[in-house]
């Protein structure tokens, strides 16, 4: 990590429900996860950044400026930072157009990172500038705090779980601008989250937190493709694999995906590569995408079946099983440098003699493209 | 006696010195109020119940007893008279200036409770919000709090100017009665009833009926309104 692009955070903070002990370094660029169960301290630490809270010991930089130290606070309006809360935050006596005013009068000089019509574009605010925020859904609101964010010019981009406040229907209206926003501006973004599925279409990497403490903080695509990652019972279990858009075939209607590998593969060496066919996509050869499988999507069999409908079959070694609820197990699974989970039933895996270290074949039924 | 509207030129030069005194009363106590009722609600300090008791003190005090104290401490030996006699002003008793005074004094917790109250219910958030957006303090108070906070500054400039105009004990005990200088609709409705004019105190009396009712129709019809269009968050 460049060590002057980045954020370095040194927290001590004895709450009463929780004993926030962290030190931590996050990279000034690309969108960072901080994620954990919770009550596990992430909004204190968002806060923390934001400087919304004056915590006697905290050290904090952000590239070459010292937001604060044992002497030295920086206030929040003089950090360049854009906040989103977790609920709406609109000003509730301005309306749309004049809370987006608000933040562009008092924007940080320099270059704007967007202008107002472009995010007015961008997150479709177009037809709800002359609302007041009691007039706008839940949806619409963040939507508006976003724009707003990002008009006042920030360095960095903080948001506290966006989408909590919001219902499974606005979450998924709401998920695409967020993955516009990271991927379109070139600020860096902490998004805080407990939901691995938001995690794995916005992060490039993550921080994990429990109990005010950090668990890890590393490449999100490292971190969930290494066996330790902690997979949350409550979510949908799944897989994250980073790969290649290869050929389209017009007669199938099928994109041809490999395997990226995750680290350089050393040169000379023979290279295994896995090939997944999955429905078309407009994607042009040699982009990059995510590919997330749930973890019931993935079957296994012992040996390589000719005979079966499903064409995404892959080699696979099984590095752990462990023990899921209602007599359901999760099977961790090599593939290349990249890691597959499967959840199967205990009758499977007791019928099929199933064991770690074992190879077998995985049946890939299908797979979710994250861009 | 040239009589306007049934009331004599006496009634009516109590009614304007009245207006006068609240109007007055009310501007000094929205600039003072302000910030009290801002340092009550934003601080940790423990000395906030003991203020807050101070100020809520008029509400529960005889107005007599304000008004003695007030006598004693502006009169000619208490500590605001040599203060203010040392300044070459004379005293304040029996002047429009200590009516002025004793008014701030006795309204205030009417004032400073509705303002407090719309400063509480605002929280913290919108106060984080503008520091994210990058406003100044002072930015804040006037484009964030002073729009968001806008009920209880309307209910706290009505009930003030009311109060001050309703106000009897403290004048009598302070101000006497002393016409164009001291002596408002209150004092003088009791006076004439002392000497037996039941017609002229009459007629004020039905005109401070009158302009209580306007006074609180327009308050509760504002309150109401209000409700309808209630600052989320």
């Amino acid at each position: 990590m460049d060590h002057n692009n980045q954020i370095s955070l040194v927290l001590k903070w004895p709450r009463k429900s929780i004993n926030i002990d962290l030190d931590v370094k996050i990279p000034a660029q690309g969108v960072t996860a901080i994620y954990g169960p919770s009550g596990s301290g992430k909004t204190s630490l968002l806060r923390c950044i934001a400087g919304l809270e004056k915590v006697k010991h905290c050290t904090l930089s952000f590239r070459d400026q010292v937001w604060q130290s044992a002497k030295h606070f920086v206030p929040t309006r003089q950090r360049a930072i854009g906040y989103v809360f977790q609920e709406a935050s609109l000003l509730a006596h301005l309306s749309a157009a004049d809370n987006l005013n608000y933040a562009l009068k008092r924007a940080n000089p320099g270059k704007p990172l967007a202008t107002l019509e472009e995010v007015v574009e961008l997150l479709g605010l177009a037809q709800l500038l002359d609302q007041f925020p009691d007039q706008l859904s839940g949806g619409e609101r963040q939507r508006v705090a976003i724009a707003r964010a990002l008009l006042i010019n920030p360095d960095l981009l903080l948001m506290d779980e966006p989408l909590a406040s919001l219902d499974h229907a606005r979450k998924q209206e709401l998920l695409p601008y967020l993955e516009r926003i990271c991927h379109q501006y070139n600020v860096p973004v902490i998004y805080i989250s407990h939901s691995l599925w938001e995690v794995s279409l916005l992060a490039d990497h993550i921080v994990m937190l429990d109990a005010g403490r950090i668990t890890k903080s590393e490449n999100f695509l490292e971190a969930i493709n290494s066996p330790d990652f902690p997979i949350s019972q409550q979510e949908h279990i799944s897989s994250l694999l980073q790969c290649k858009v290869m050929e389209h075939n017009e007669q199938w209607g099928l994109t041809r995906f490999t395997l990226k590998e995750l680290t350089d593969p050393v040169v000379g060496q023979k290279l295994n590569e896995h090939s997944l066919w999955l429905q078309q996509c407009d994607l042009s050869a040699g982009q990059e995408v995510r590919l997330n499988i749930l973890a019931s999507d993935v079957s296994l069999s012992l040996s390589h079946h000719e005979d079966t409908s499903i064409s995404n079959i892959l080699p696979v070694t099984i590095i752990s099983i462990e023990p899921l609820q209602h007599g359901l197990l999760m099977l961790q699974l090599a593939l290349g440098e990249s890691i597959l989970r499967a959840k199967l039933t205990q009758r499977s895996v007791d019928r099929l003699a199933l064991s770690v270290g074992q190879n077998v074949w995985a049946q890939v039924k299908s797979a979710a493209l994250i861009q | 006696m040239d009589q306007v509207l049934g009331l004599t030129p006496e009634d009516w030069q109590a009614i304007f010195l009245t207006l006068r005194l609240a109007t007055l009363v009310t501007i000094i106590l929205l600039v003072i109020a302000t910030p009290v009722a801002w340092w009550l609600t934003t601080t940790r300090s423990k000395l906030k119940p003991i203020v807050g008791a101070l100020v809520a003190l008029p509400l529960v005090l005889p107005p007599t007893v304000i008004g003695f104290y007030l006598l004693i401490a502006m009169g000619p030996s208490g500590p605001v008279g040599e203060f203010t006699q040392s300044l070459g002003l004379g005293t304040l008793p029996f002047t429009f200036a200590g009516l002025v005074i004793a008014s701030v004094i006795y309204s205030f917790p009417f004032v400073v409770q509705p303002i407090q109250n719309s400063f509480e219910a605002l929280g913290k958030r919108p106060l984080e919000v503008a520091a994210t957006l990058r406003a100044s303090r002072l930015d804040t108070f006037f484009t964030v709090i002073l729009p968001l906070a806008k009920p209880g500054f309307i209910t706290a400039t009505i009930l003030g100017f009311a109060h001050t105009v309703g106000e009897f004990g403290v004048i009598l005990m302070i101000g006497g009665n002393i016409p164009g200088e001291t002596q408002v609709i209150s004092v003088l409705i009791y006076e004439h009833v002392e000497s037996l004019q039941y017609a002229q105190a009459h007629s004020l009396s039905a005109a401070m009926i009158i302009f209580s009712f306007v006074v609180l129709l327009l308050l509760y019809g504002f309150n109401q309104k209000q409700k309808s269009i209630r600052v989320i968050n």
